[in-house]
């Protein structure tokens, strides 16, 4: 017989609706979670979408993430024909902010050249950029579609396909035109603008220049000497691909998940309290239902069992309520909610712990009761 | 009668609640015993110690001093001799409270059979005898009812349905028919009396029920925790 499950049965509307309002919480800190993971992998998904192994960027700068990096764009013919390197691309990043439908679009605008690295790797729907100018490739998130066309500085792009996971580390989503048309909209001024600067006898000086170069090494190549060799160029510095991933992470979103993580562990402290006080609380009610226990004979073991079994079955559909909550919710948040299979695993760990540790003390105090407490009426 | 083996000898036995000025002598060198087949009944006026009594004799309170030995084991001397004085109970002690203190979450069935299942006997044995005693007891017919739904009367029977399941030779019981009209306490007296020999087990009841007095083999009367006539 056991009396566990009896037990829930008994009061089985109130115990569901406990179960609920866990599963409610425990949503919460999965959300949470999902939130954290989200953001990381969306501050890596513009640093890992060339896929390159080398970053060439300004010297003395952490650019083009987390710090302007501004190099010439000849750069890269010079990086091509260093040791080691199999392709090299000069890459161009910018936030712009364009009119489109009565609303205002942000765009995280990437200048890359065709047919070397630094464009999509996978189009998703559509087609990449045949021509060399006016045309662009935007994220889903932009809500652009295919055959549209958005004006960006003094042209207008005709959208010719779709990415999908491509954005910049706040999450603004992001659109690929030629280097030749970033560098052209970085430049040059809106026509009224220009009117003032040409009337105030001002020359633009701004040369030519992108924000860094990346380059694919060919199998087996030193990383390192390619570094050496690029630091040679006085105004040059090389990074690799971890660097600039840590670079991303420890600078430009350190504060960001700093702050979820310590939120997270907020929220993982008050669960932790709320599942303890449930777990004692249905204990205590019981108490006198456990002396009775002792008082025919029950021994520890089955007491023990009732109380822990109830604590796991409770933190389990906690658990299976939350998760099962966040996978239906999480598509609609605005930014990715990322859920790994080792995440929600040591979320079931603490949440296994916990409930063992709070029927522990009600172990205690079920331990301690006196069967004659049973005979009092 | 013929009465069988001893079951219960409590000697010299003591029990003070408290120390110095707040110490109650709740019981002052009882003698007592009671043998195989034998229904007995605690009167005393309310604190002259008859709920202490009948918990030192159910091992659920240790005596201040004295010698207790249940069915030839002893028990209780100067400390408990016994080491799982639950596993005791289970096997040769059937309780009645005042309050029935059925568990809430089980049917009567159930109530009756989980001292079965303690006893680590199979469900479909604890089920045939609780609805053997249940029957018996004239509550069959409750016996998928949970106990909030039972009248006073129909809980008690159930609970002296739980005290007889695992067929303990000692039955204890403290005002087990209070609340039954006169007519059924009768019935459930004559009941346990049967159900006690049939066992060959001893009935020892608290009760203030004149109405069943002559059910009973020996009347022992309590004061300030003195056995005054046995
Ligand atoms: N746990 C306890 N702590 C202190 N004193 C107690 C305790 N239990 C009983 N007593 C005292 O011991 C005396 C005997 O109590 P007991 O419960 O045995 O009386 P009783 O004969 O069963 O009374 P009643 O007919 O009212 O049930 C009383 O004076 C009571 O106050
Ligand atoms: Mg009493």
């Amino acid at each position: 017989m056991n009396l566990a499950l009896k037990d829930i049965r008994h009061g089985l509307f109130r115990f569901v609706l406990t179960c609920f309002g866990l599963g409610l919480l425990m949503t919460v800190v999965l959300a949470m979670i999902g939130i954290y993971n989200g953001l990381v992998s969306d501050a890596l998904a513009v640093v890992k979408a060339p896929a390159v192994d080398v970053w060439v960027v300004e010297a003395g700068t952490k650019g083009p993430f987390a710090e302007a990096s501004s190099i010439p764009a000849d750069t890269r013919d010079a990086v091509a024909r260093m040791p080691g390197v199999a392709e090299a691309g000069a890459i161009n990043y910018q936030n712009v902010e364009a009119p489109h439908g009565g609303q205002t679009l942000r765009l995280y605008v990437i200048g890359y050249e065709p047919g070397r690295p630094g464009g999509p790797l996978a189009i998703a729907e559509g087609r990449g950029i045949g021509t060399s100018h006016f045309e662009m490739v935007a994220d889903r998130k932009t809500g652009l579609l295919p055959g549209e066309t958005i004006r960006l500085g003094r042209n207008r792009f005709a959208v010719v396909g779709l990415v999908e996971g491509a954005m910049n580390s706040g999450g603004d989503p992001a659109v690929y035109v030629t280097l030749a048309d970033a560098m052209a909209l970085q430049t040059e001024l809106d026509p009224a603008a220009q009117r003032v600067q040409a009337a105030r006898g001002a020359v633009s000086v701004k040369s030519a220049s992108v924000a860094a170069i990346i380059a694919r090494m060919s199998p087996g190549a030193d990383v390192d000497l390619l570094g050496a060799t690029v630091r040679q160029w006085k105004h040059l510095s090389a990074m690799t691909q971890a660097d600039q991933e840590e670079i991303l992470l420890a600078s430009v979103v350190d504060k960001a998940r700093r702050q979820i993580g310590l939120f997270l562990g907020i929220l993982l402290s008050v669960s932790a309290v709320v599942i303890a006080l449930i777990i004692y609380t249905m204990t205590m009610e019981k108490l006198k239902q456990i002396a009775t226990l002792k008082l025919i004979g029950a021994p520890d073991r089955t007491i023990i069992g009732l109380i822990v079994q109830q604590a796991m079955i409770l933190g389990a559909s906690g658990w299976g309520i939350g998760l099962m909550l966040i996978l239906t919710v999480k598509d609609y948040f605005p930014r990715r909610v990322v859920l790994e299979p080792f995440n929600v695993m040591v979320l079931a760990g603490i949440i296994a712990a916990v409930c063992l540790l709070s029927s522990a003390l009600g172990v205690r105090a079920a331990m301690k009761v006196d069967p004659a407490t049973a005979l009092g009426s | 009668m013929a009465l069988g083996d001893t079951l219960i000898e409590v000697t010299n036995v003591a029990k003070h609640f408290g120390e110095g000025e707040t110490r109650v002598d709740a019981l002052r060198a009882v003698d007592l015993t009671v043998r195989a087949g034998e229904v007995i009944a605690l009167l005393g006026p309310s604190g002259s110690g008859k709920t202490t009594l009948l918990n030192v004799i159910g091992c659920i309170l240790a005596p201040s001093a004295g010698r207790v030995v249940l069915d030839g084991e002893p028990v209780f001397d100067g400390k408990w001799l016994q080491r799982d004085l639950r596993r005791l109970r289970l096997d040769k002690i059937g309780f009645i409270f005042q309050s029935h203190n059925l568990l809430p979450f089980l049917t009567a069935q159930e109530n009756v059979a989980v001292v079965l299942d303690l006893a680590g006997r199979p469900a479909d044995e604890g089920r045939a005898r609780a609805r053997e005693l249940l029957d018996y007891l004239e509550v069959g017919h409750r016996a998928m009812v949970k106990p909030a739904l039972l009248s006073g009367g129909e809980a008690q029977r159930v609970a002296i349905a739980r005290a007889l399941a695992n067929r303990p030779r000692i039955i204890l019981a403290d005002e087990p028919t209070a609340a039954l009209d006169g007519a059924r306490a009768g019935l459930v007296m004559d009941l346990m009396r049967k159900l006690a020999v049939e066992q060959e087990a001893c009935i020892v009841t608290v009760t203030h029920d004149e109405k069943i007095f002559d059910r009973f083999d020996r009347l022992i009367h309590l004061r300030d925790g003195h056995l005054v006539s046995a």
